[in-house]
């Protein structure tokens, strides 16, 4: 770039050092490699039978110095060596590096495995070190490559253990590395399987490294092809377009048939999977609405400070991890089942005390009630950046709702599906609070006739205060959910409050039923549109359909009928 | 109709009290024994997650300078505002700092936007900004000094990383941003920079989302299928600050593993960080010129002054907040050195000068008003931290004006005389861009 | 409230007699009285008060349809960014070749995103009667289409509201896509010149600060003779009783429809008149709580009152721009609670309580305000 001027001295030059990478890989071949390591150990420890055991700790220091090197092409290299080397400190060596508890003493270049916060042993045998300083141990470090190797190295170490999870997840990891070095170690595990959905799993690994394999004969290769066709998952879909890129003649043909079948199958499940979002997305929308549905339906209220009801739930959720972290750490795969309750209960006492100190002053003036929640909901903002700072705080997920399993060609994450759950399970509550109870009884009357409910002797001004709360505290138990796939911060519940009111009222206002549709509908139809023209024209599509339906239907898809309604 | 002379009067005494009441406020006047620091950062509103920590490591910086005896004898004294991260705002407040309050020096904004917003009011008034964070570039000007990173300091290496053997050889590309400018200026130099290095066009995917985007199932899955083409896959992020906790909560979710598909972020700091639990995330990258684990003398003294200062051991430092540190003690030696607070003065002293950055080496202001900076590529670990796994040699010269973009491939900013310009045209050898 | 027929009441008479005392006084004020003087106004306050003056405006057409036709609009900010952006495109064809990179067709932004003619819906911009025509005629155009809808369509109360919202905000998420051609977020920005001077000289400043206020007070001036007539007495029937209004024989959705077009379009020419002072024009004028905001202003002010919307905006204005500065870590409780607080203890504003006052004074008998009223046009 010599169009540059002249630069302050000194300096290196203006273009990138890019080039000059500190790492340098052998150019042989890490199996072969792997081999003469192996066959000098077995000379070394013949040898070493006649000398002393420190010697031959000596020996094995030296074949694990790999590690203490600091750099991760040495990691990489040691591990695939390690990996065959067949020692009895192989596995856990290897766990250790995985759960990044492997360290080294920078001087002495000893290898320790830490143990717990102050307890370690020598990986070389195991014994344990004691009058270890923690504070001048460094950590083995790991990056992606050397991630790989290490998930590689630990599948062909544990494709045998007696754990059929861990079976299973060393297949997988087999089949989706198709490391070529794994292959003997397979075949035998196959032998030896008796589980039966492992045992697919194993098969399923061999087919991938076979097909890829040049050297495999053609009969073996095709009928490998077939069983990765038959799984038709996006593996297979990476596998098959991998070797359809590496190969020529029949076997690039079988690859690519396969190919077109996969994606045929795969395209269909898109759409199913697409509705699947469409749904997850709409219980979202269902559980920040549902509160307001019934504020907005009972009251008429506009409740801007409904999405910091919301926020508030997240923060509760926030607070109860918080705790059972620092206290009793075993309690956290319950912590939301704490948090719901708890939310509710926080989240409807604020409202109770917003409705007992603002809102029922402004009863017969429900714009204005507009005004003052506005005006409410930024001092709630504002008080919880205060409290908690302006920073996302940190909501983990139990163990029951991380991860994700396949359905067919579907792929359902477990958090999704717990909310979807939930959705459904807050709404069917609700709905038996307001049919079965008395309290929705006269609640519903008020939504109908306020003054005939009067009337008739219900306090419509208890009903008012308790139906707030309420619809607070749904919001609230709202939170608790949103926690899980949402930014925990003082903005959470105003990128939901606009949605939450698209929903009521395009669903109708006083009627649960109608959120409940309007919700879903809303979801399903912005997830099948946001393929073909995006995430934002999605959204404006949506917005402008909501216009004019409410233009064809004033009153919202399930309006609520009779005389009172019509102002 | 019923004017009567009272209200006449009454309406002129009104009038008259309103003008002198305003012109007071703006004739407070400034005082002699203390030189003022603006801080201009959103403290309310979207933006304020982002910009409070700037706001408090300036005051820290500030009180820490005054304990040394200030600055040519003379203490500083900060002056905050907050814009709420609103744009207008953002210009009016900038206009207060200099007019009414007459900084020295004005440390702020975060978003483009803002800088767009503030940078005539700069000009106009002739005063000085400290920019602190990583951006689009395609802009020099005489009275912005850009402390953060431009696309050649932080995007260009992480790619360069991942096509590297280190990286992965990766050969097929998600550009995911959100959709504003420094995502899509980024984005048109990466594709450029990637059909360059022989990257097909079918092996490259853009896909823009609205600021705040919380439903990242479609995009996840999208990726997911375009990383399975056999091709090593990577997605290069410029997702905007809060839109990436629900994205990376989404990813662990789906079970995109950093060693499947490896996600690089250029947004993502360890305060972003702090708000997820990121076991899930190990292995995903992050391209920055500091990380808080960098493990140097200075920024272990850095964070444990933050620490104290903060009364909060957990806090976290960042990219930013390291641009702020250098731009700060850059401002204080350029000060010394012009040995006034004249803007005319200061803006001539700033070039050249070199202050220790925190990650070891020096940064220099260089005449493009840009500094020279270290690219570090991290990897996220479970603890919330990002440890570095590759660096540039040595620090690395900004490029303002891309010469991967059309529109600037010719231009270059040189502040000094004679050239004094930035955007000079070497093809036509006119300052004003043609 | 106290309301008067005449065309000028005396609240009117105290705001056109301010506004005229303004025009004299900022000139004078800005540009001949000497920097140290104590009656110097500087620049960047001229600034400030040139776009109180537009938010001001703002709360006056606002306070027409929802003061005196019930139709609380919660995209008013809609029409003021549309207006804005109109004379934001102007602007920045005006600025020609002094863009960085001296392209005399396209602004900056389009350069840099590699586009390579100008959009169609920049055609004409260059040219100030077609960006002037545009400037009324957007938003009074979305607002008649809007409003013919809508209003036919008898939505009312809530649901207005509603759907006015996703209005705006469908209209924010459209122009803050850069495939729009409007810039995306960073919106139109780094004027120049409008009509030949230059935007930042104290000058150009005083005088759009001037016309600011010249535009509030002919505003005024419109909506009061609106008010007046038997047009709006039909309105503020509308508002009060809109069923019997329509059983009267008035056709309610017409009376509706040019009220609000009206309406837009003075919030239109706020907007184009606040741009060139603030100098940026983005898509977060778009956002939903800026024109909450701004009915906040004119319940602040006293809706229904005309003088009380200005004076509401003005007076939060001030507080917004005081309290970021005196408390930053603060000013949301303060506006928060300034919210809550007027609409529980003022609930006829500033302006509605004031005279309440005075009409006690002299021992008048109220006359009913809207807030007396039956809910029913809620």
């Amino acid at each position: 770039m010599n169009k540059r001027l002249e630069l302050v001295s000194g300096e290196p030059s203006r273009n990138l050092p890019i080039s000059s990478h500190k790492t340098q890989f052998a150019t042989f071949s890490i199996f072969s490699e792997a081999l003469a390591f192996l066959a000098a150990l077995i000379v070394m420890s013949l040898v070493s039978l006649f000398l002393s055991g420190a010697v031959r700790a000596d020996e094995q220091d030296a074949f694990l110095s790999g590690f203490t090197t600091d750099k991760f092409a040495d990691t990489e290299k040691t591990i695939n060596t390690l990996a065959v080397s067949g020692l009895p400190m192989a596995a856990p060596i290897l766990e250790a590096l995985a759960g990044d508890r492997l360290l080294f003493d920078p001087e002495s270049k000893a290898l320790l495995i830490r143990k717990s916060e102050s307890q370690f042993i020598a990986a070389i045998d195991g014994h344990i070190e004691d009058a270890i300083e923690a504070d001048d141990l460094k950590k083995v470090r790991v990056n992606n490559a050397v991630r790989r190797a290490l998930d590689a190295a630990l599948g062909s170490l544990t494709l045998m253990s007696p754990d059929p999870a861990k079976r299973l997840a060393a297949a997988e990891s087999a089949y989706k590395s198709h490391d070529p070095a794994t292959l003997d170690l397979l075949q035998q595990a196959i032998e030896k399987e008796n589980d039966a959905k492992v045992k697919r799993m194993q098969l399923a690994a061999r087919a991938a490294i076979q097909a890829l394999d040049p050297q495999a004969s053609d009969s073996d290769r095709l009928s490998a092809i077939d069983l990765i066709k038959a799984r038709g998952d996006q593996d297979a879909l990476g596998l098959l377009s991998k070797l359809a890129a590496s190969s020529e003649g029949a076997m690039k043909a079988a690859a690519e048939s396969g190919i077109g079948s996969i994606r045929a199958t795969l395209a269909l499940w898109g759409n199913v999977q697409n509705i699947w979002y469409g749904l997850s997305l709409g219980s979202v929308l269902l559980l920040a609405a549902i509160g307001l549905a019934i504020t907005f339906g009972v009251m008429g209220i506009i409740n801007m400070a409904h999405g910091e009801m919301v926020m508030i739930g997240a923060y509760t959720t926030y607070v109860v991890q918080d705790l059972i972290r620092t206290k009793i750490p075993s309690l956290f795969d319950y912590s939301l089942l704490i948090a719901v309750p708890l939310a509710f209960v926080v989240t409807a006492i604020i409202g109770m005390l917003i409705e007992r100190v603002v809102i029922r002053y402004l009863y017969g003036r429900p714009l204005e009630t507009l005004l003052a929640t506005f005006g409410l909901s930024l001092v709630l903002q504002q008080a919880v950046r205060t409290i908690f700072g302006a920073n996302n705080r940190e909501v983990g997920a139990p163990s029951f709702m991380a991860g994700s399993f396949e359905l067919g060609g579907l792929v359902i994450t477990y958090g999704r599906m717990w909310i979807i759950i939930f959705a459904l399970m807050v709404f069917a509550i609700l709905q038996l609070v307001l049919r079965a109870t008395s309290f929705g009884l006269r609640m519903r009357a008020v939504t109908q006739n306020r003054k005939m409910a009067s009337a008739m002797g219900i306090d419509t001004n208890r009903i008012d205060a308790l139906a707030f709360a309420l619809g607070s505290g749904i919001a609230g138990m709202a939170g608790v959910a949103l926690s899980q796939i949402d930014n925990v911060s003082p903005n959470l519940g105003q990128s939901y409050i606009i949605d939450s009111f698209m929903v009521v009222v395009f669903g109708g206002v006083g009627n649960l039923w109608g959120t409940l549709v309007g919700a879903l509908t809303l979801g399903v139809a912005n997830k099948v549109l946001e393929p073909f023209i995006g995430a934002v024209l999605g959204k404006i599509v949506m917005l402008v359909f909501i216009i004019m339906f409410i233009q064809k239907r004033p009153r919202g898809l399930f309006a609520l009928k009779g005389r009172a309604v019509e102002a | 109709m019923s004017l009567t002379r009272r209200n006449m009067l009454l309406a002129s005494g009104a009038a008259f009290a309103g003008a002198m009441t305003m012109s007071s406020i703006g004739a407070l006047a400034q005082s002699a024994n203390t030189i003022k620091i603006g801080i201009l950062h959103s403290l309310s509103g979207t933006m304020a997650i982002s910009e409070t920590t700037l706001k408090d490591v300036m005051l820290m910086l500030i009180e820490d300078q005054n304990k040394k005896g200030g600055v040519l004898g003379k203490k500083l004294e900060a002056v905050v505002v907050d814009p709420a991260s609103d744009w207008p705002l953002f210009a009016e407040k900038a206009r207060q700092l200099i007019s009414k309050d007459k900084v020295a020096a004005t440390f702020g904004c975060w978003t483009s936007v803002s800088r767009k917003s503030v940078l005539p009011v700069f000009e106009e008034l002739n005063s000085i900004l400290f920019y602190p964070v990583q951006y689009e570039g395609e802009e020099s000007q005489r009275n912005v000094f850009y402390t953060g990173a431009a696309p050649n300091q932080q995007a260009i290496p992480a790619v360069d990383y991942l096509m590297s053997k280190d990286g992965g050889e990766v050969k097929r590309w998600v550009l995911a941003g959100t959709d504003y400018v420094y995502p899509r200026t980024t984005n048109k130099i990466l594709e450029a920079y990637l059909k360059s290095k022989g990257v097909k066009p079918e092996d490259i995917m853009i896909n823009y989302t609205p600021f705040g985007h919380s439903d990242w199932q479609t995009i996840v899955a999208d990726i997911k299928k375009f990383g399975s083409s056999g091709k090593k896959t990577a997605v290069v992020s410029t997702i905007n600050g809060d839109a990436n906790v629900p994205f990376y909560k989404e990813l662990a979710n789906a079970g995109v593993k950093a060693t499947d598909i490896p996600v690089v972020a250029f947004s993502v700091g360890e305060e972003e960080l702090a708000g997820l639990d990121t076991k899930p995330l190990v292995g995903h990258l992050a391209a920055w010129n500091y990380f808080q684990s960098v493990d140097t003398p200075a920024n272990k003294a850095f964070i444990a002054r933050w620490k104290a200062f903060t009364k909060n051991p957990k806090r976290t430092t960042n990219d930013p907040m390291e641009a702020h540190v250098i731009g700060f003690n850059m401002w204080v030696k350029a000060v010394e050195k012009a040995g006034t607070i004249d803007t005319d003065a200061v803006i001539d002293a700033m070039i050249g000068i070199a202050v220790p950055n925190l990650t070891g080496g020096y940064s220099t202001m260089m005449p493009n008003h840009h500094i020279t900076k270290p690219v570090l590529i991290g990897e996220i670990q479970s603890n919330g931290q990002i440890s570095t796994v590759w660096e540039t040699d040595g620090t690395v010269v900004a490029q303002e004006w891309s010469p991967y973009l059309e529109g600037s491939r010719d231009l270059i900013a040189d502040w000094r005389k004679p050239l004094n310009c930035g955007n000079f045209n070497i093809k036509t050898g006119k300052c004003g861009g043609a | 409230m106290h309301t008067s027929y005449d065309l000028i009441d005396r609240r009117g008479m105290i705001m056109l007699a301010l506004l005229g005392l303004f025009v004299l006084i900022v000139p004078i004020c800005a540009l001949i009285v000497p920097k140290g003087s104590p009656f110097y106004i500087p620049p960047y306050l001229v600034a400030l008060l040139g776009k109180y003056l537009c938010y001001a405006l703002l709360a006056l057409s606002l306070d027409l349809v929802w003061g005196y036709c019930g139709i609380l609009s919660l995209g008013h900010g809609a029409f003021f960014a549309l207006g804005g952006y109109a004379m934001g495109m102007y602007l920045m064809r005006q600025i020609g070749t002094r863009g960085v990179y001296a392209n005399a067709e396209l602004p900056d932004f389009m350069v840099f995103l590699n586009w390579k003619e100008l959009p169609i819906t920049w055609y004409g911009f260059q040219h100030f009667p077609y960006a002037a025509l545009m400037i009324l005629a957007v938003p009074g155009l979305l607002a008649f289409v809007f409003g013919w809808f809508a209003f036919r369509s008898r939505v009312t109360g809530v649901y207005l509201s509603i759907i006015t919202q996703a209005m705006t905000y469908a209209l924010l998420l459209s122009f803050f896509r850069n495939d729009m051609g409007f810039g995306g977020n960073n919106g139109l920005t780094d004027f120049k010149d409008i009509l030949g001077y230059s935007v930042q000289s104290d000058q150009t400043r005083v005088s759009l600060c001037v016309v600011s206020a010249l535009a509030l007070a002919s505003g005024y001036l419109l909506a009061r003779a609106i008010v007046v007539s038997k047009f709006g007495k039909v309105l503020i029937a509308i508002r009060d009783a809109e069923s019997r209004t329509r059983f009267l024989g008035y056709r309610v959705e017409n009376f509706k429809v040019i009220v609000f077009t009206f309406s837009a379009i003075m919030a239109g020419v706020a907007g184009a008149l606040f741009v060139p002072q603030v100098g940026i024009i983005n898509p977060s004028e778009f956002a939903p709580a800026n024109s909450i905001e701004a009915v906040i202003w004119v319940a602040v002010g006293g809706r229904g009152t005309l003088v009380g919307a200005a004076l509401g905006a003005i007076v939060v204005s001030f507080g917004k721009t005081y309290f970021t500065g005196a408390l930053p870590e603060y000013w949301l409780f303060a506006l928060g609670a300034l919210f809550v607080i007027v609409t529980l203890f003022l609930p006829k504003g500033i302006i509605g309580t004031l005279s309440d006052f005075m009409a006690r004074q002299s021992a008048k008998p109220p006359t009913p305000s809207p807030k007396d009223m039956p809910a029913a046009a809620e």
